[in-house]
């Protein structure tokens, strides 16, 4: 079985790794709104697995680098759009860029 | 009724559309891609960490250590004094093991890890924690019940062994040090190292060298 179903989940961590090694983050507070948001998604009702875990993960990093200013919640959905931009007006087998 | 170009052009946007990223993976492209323009990340540094987690750091790691404290009285010493320390005898040492607690099970104790808040996991030395160890179930359960989560594991403790469950937090994480199987005394430390699983670095294992086929 591989260790990631999906490339995005290991990037997610491997992100907010990257942000506590360089100290951007504490770990202390990414597990505990990591934690929060799990326990909140299980009092929710949601499915109790990978693609939930992992989601709460990408929420958590989301919110973190905001609240701590390293990013606004505006350059990321701009972000995104553009990306999304991107992949369709670029062909198939191309590399995609901004 | 659709002309030609009109259809064309359908089976173009749905090609495109079909290649086009889920939400979430969208999200994390403009998460790094942001990151990365401001200092705080390289591509390196990500895809570096994808890589060495997804095909080469993994338990096997930790079953080094393991069998190196079965066959050396000295390792185990300092590795149940000080393991984040002690593992730096291997060149495991990483940010997730800055602070490392090894507990040994006896013929009177067995330990169980979990983390009730989230997933935190020595990965430095056991790779990425398994799927179970980070459902809502297990984190909520091993604490509770922590026998009734080892029979699901197939482990059964009769009640003479006491469980000392172990809740791991982002600055202190457990490594189980199983007991050195019976009969191995001609075995060398490599060989040693492949009868070690993960789940007996957990908890979730405790006789060794038995099959473990289907641990996941």
């Amino acid at each position: 079985m591989p260790v990631f179903e999906q490339e995005w989940q290991a990037q997610v961590l491997a992100m907010a790794d990257a942000l506590i090694v360089n100290k951007s983050i504490e770990p202390t507070h990414w597990s505990e709104a990591f934690g929060a948001g799990l326990a909140q998604a299980h009092a929710a009702g949601r499915q109790d697995d990978m693609e939930t875990y992992y989601a709460v993960a990408l929420d958590t990093l989301e919110a973190l680098v905001t609240t701590h200013g390293k990013l606004t919640e505006v350059e990321i959905s701009k972000r995104c759009e553009a990306w999304k931009q991107a992949y369709l007006r670029t062909p198939h087998g191309q590399p995609v860029k901004l | 009724m659709a002309t030609f170009d009109t259809q064309k052009a359908s089976e173009i946007h749905r090609e495109l559309h079909s290649h086009l990223p889920s939400e979430p993976a969208l999200r994390v492209k403009a998460l790094e891609s942001l990151m990365v323009e401001k200092g705080l990340t390289t591509s390196e540094t990500i895809n570096s960490w994808v890589e060495v987690y997804s095909e080469e750091i993994g338990p096997k790691r930790g079953a080094q250590v393991v069998a190196r404290s079965w066959v050396d009285p000295e390792f185990k010493s300092r590795l149940l004094a000080d393991a984040a320390e002690a593992i730096k005898e291997f060149g495991f040492e990483g940010d997730a093991t800055g602070h490392l607690k090894a507990v040994e099970n006896t013929d009177a104790v067995h330990n169980l890890v979990v983390c009730t808040l989230c997933s935190c996991y020595p990965f430095s030395i056991l790779g990425i924690a398994p799927n179970w160890y980070k459902t809502a179930a297990y984190r909520s359960r091993a604490v509770r019940d922590p026998r009734g989560v080892l029979m699901e594991f197939g482990v059964s403790l009769g009640t003479d062994i006491q469980v000392q469950v172990w809740d791991s937090t982002a600055e202190l994480r457990y490594l189980v040090i199983p007991q050195r199987p019976a009969n191995t005394e001609e075995l060398g430390e490599k060989e040693l190292v492949k009868l070690v699983t993960r789940n007996s670095m957990i908890g979730t294992d405790r006789i060794l060298g038995k099959s473990t086929e289907g641990e996941s």
